[in-house]
């Protein structure tokens, strides 16, 4: 096939690719999208291999069957929890594909020097890429501690890094060859870069860091795509790229921080808020059944510690219950509750909680005065009235779900320790509060019992 | 001029991409991120490619890995995509395999 007729190939499968993410703009139709879009991807590599100059047949085949099979694997197995993780090593494969891509185009002889820079590029962004997000999966697999690493000369440090690299790259560019020793620095620098840029971000922070590598992962496709003049790979690439940042800006937003604030300031680390005191309200299962069994609206605020404790599936359970009792049920989410965008609602659409009953921070609010029972369960910062009254909490300014402003909130909690930045909660010591201690799963499935004994 | 015909593309797709994806609501957020990683498997037709004459040993093999890493974004993200999408489910519609 001519290079001609490949590109007009390419750009069937670019618009398959559009209209996969379009599609994608709604749930009912968001599995044709992605059929869609796998369709696109099919596309691209099929006439890709008709293509005269490319890999020899047996290293392809090879490749693509290990490759294939590792991916089906994963996607099969993988718990719902644990997608974050997922998606972070998915961002390091990414990312290292990038960087051998690039790599693997220095052995043209012929390259100009616009060709060479990009080159780099797609080395450099590619192996930050894959560190980064190898360091990020530690973080969330808790292989490592997750807590933000900070120390004294740290921005000293990566700014000498970044000029190295640089200096490196542009001694590269000026006498270009493969075995220069120049290309081993950039790789090596790019790849400590990577981890030292991941390195000073907390657990919490985690949605915002997983969003800008997933970000990464696609420009170091497209600066691939400018290195060996292929247009599908800018296409795809550049739209992975907006994706990533669409998704990290939301996220900061959500935590009122700017990027520079989250990707620098090693947080937690920072002030501290005013200590608060009081007394809190325990309460039993038998209680909060009997308050449940009289609320008309009940909201469920989750956060990543339903996710810790199993608990989506019978909190599905206690919902439909409530339902039947003739309650209005709903799910308030956080954006960034949870370890990555989106988490929540897919662990909830798992345990079959319908997407209708999903709503987002924006839309509980204002009708939050009329919600009988807030429950919260494994979620701390997002509900905490500090972001919003005291002005020394390092969140304040955070927009939250104003549980506090429902007539009843009841706290699933395992003890009396602060959340996951440190913070202490005043939300605790309200006065409409009470305190719901134990595991969350077996304090619901304790309701739910009591539900099923009437 | 290919590389200032490459810079509109990149520009064009950047615009779409942006119009295209803060329109996806919340709720999708993560099947988005991971049908994100399948399409940086894009990476796959590069590798395809970039190894080309097959004149340094390297390079096939830099292009063979890079098909493999590629390969498990392009299979892995498409089908962990497809098995998340299918989870959300509308209230009141059939729900095959969850309990009643």
């Amino acid at each position: 096939m001519s290079i001609e007729l490949i590109n007009l190939w390419y750009v069937a499968a670019a618009a398959l690719f559009i209209f996969g993410l379009k599609q994608l703009g709604s749930p009912a139709t968001a599995v044709r999208g992605n059929t869609l879009s796998a369709m696109g991807m099919f596309i691209a590599i099929a006439v890709t291999l008709l293509n005269k100059n490319i890999l020899p047949w047996e290293w392809i085949i090879g490749a693509t069957l290990i490759g294939g099979s590792i991916g089906a694997v994963v996607a099969q197995k993988v718990e719902m929890t644990s997608m974050p993780e997922m998606v972070a090593l998915f961002n390091g494969s990414g990312g290292v594909a990038s960087l051998m891509v690039g790599w693997a185009a220095l052995y043209n002889i012929d390259n100009s020097t616009f060709t060479n820079i990009t080159i780099l590029l797609s080395i450099i962004i590619g192996g930050m890429t894959f560190s980064g997000s190898i360091l990020a999966w530690g973080k969330l697999s808790e292989v490592m501690t997750s807590a933000a690493v900070v120390f004294g000369a740290q921005r000293i440090v990566n700014a000498g890094i970044l000029i190295g690299m640089v200096a490196c790259a542009v001694l590269f560019c000026l006498e270009p060859s493969v075995s220069s020793p120049y290309l081993y620095a950039v790789i090596g620098l790019a790849l400590l870069f990577g981890i030292m840029a991941v390195l000073p971000i907390g657990g919490a922070d985690m949605p915002v860091v997983i969003s800008l590598l997933n970000s990464y992962s696609g420009l170091a496709a497209c600066a691939a795509g400018f290195a060996i003049n292929n247009n599908i790979l800018i296409v795809a690439g550049s739209m992975v790229g907006a994706a990533g940042i669409i998704l990290t800006n939301i996220m900061c937003k959500a935590m009122n921080r700017s990027l520079a604030n989250v990707l620098f300031s090693g947080f937690g680390a920072a002030k501290q808020a005013t200590r608060v005191e009081g007394e809190v309200k325990p309460i039993t299962a038998d209680d909060a059944f009997l308050i449940l069994e009289a609320a008309q609206s009940v909201s469920f605020v989750p956060g990543y510690g339903m996710a810790v404790a199993q608990a989506q599936h019978v909190v599905r359970e206690l919902g439909e219950l409530l339902e039947k009792n003739g309650a209005e049920v709903s799910y308030a989410i956080h954006p960034v509750a949870g370890r990555m965008p989106g988490h929540m609602n897919v662990l909830l659409a798992e345990a079959n909680v319908p997407y209708d009953q999903l709503v987002e921070m924006e839309d509980i609010n204002p009708r939050i005065d009329n919600v009988d029972v807030a429950v919260v369960i494994g979620a701390n910062d997002v509900v905490n009235p500090a972001a919003r009254n005291d002005e020394n909490s390092p969140i304040y300014g955070m927009p939250i779900i104003n549980v506090d402003q429902a007539r009843t909130v009841f706290v699933l909690k395992r003890s009396m320790a602060s959340g996951f930045s440190g913070v202490d909660n005043p939300l605790f010591f309200g006065d409409n509060t009470r305190m719901l201690f134990g595991d969350a799963k077996q304090s619901i499935a304790s309701v739910v019992a009591e539900f099923k004994g009437t | 001029m290919e590389a200032v015909f490459l810079a509109l593309v990149l520009m064009l797709s950047i615009f779409l991409g942006f119009e295209l994806i803060s329109k996806v609501p919340a709720t999708l957020h993560t099947p988005l991120m991971s049908g994100a990683n399948a399409i940086s498997g894009i990476t796959i037709v590069g590798a395809l490619i970039a190894a080309g004459d097959g004149s340094d040993p390297l390079a096939t093999y830099l292009g063979a890995a890079a098909v493999m890493f590629a390969a498990i974004n392009v299979v892995g993200g498409y089908l962990v995509t497809n098995r998340m999408l299918s989870m959300f489910k509308k209230k009141d519609s059939d729900q095959p395999g969850g309990q009643a």
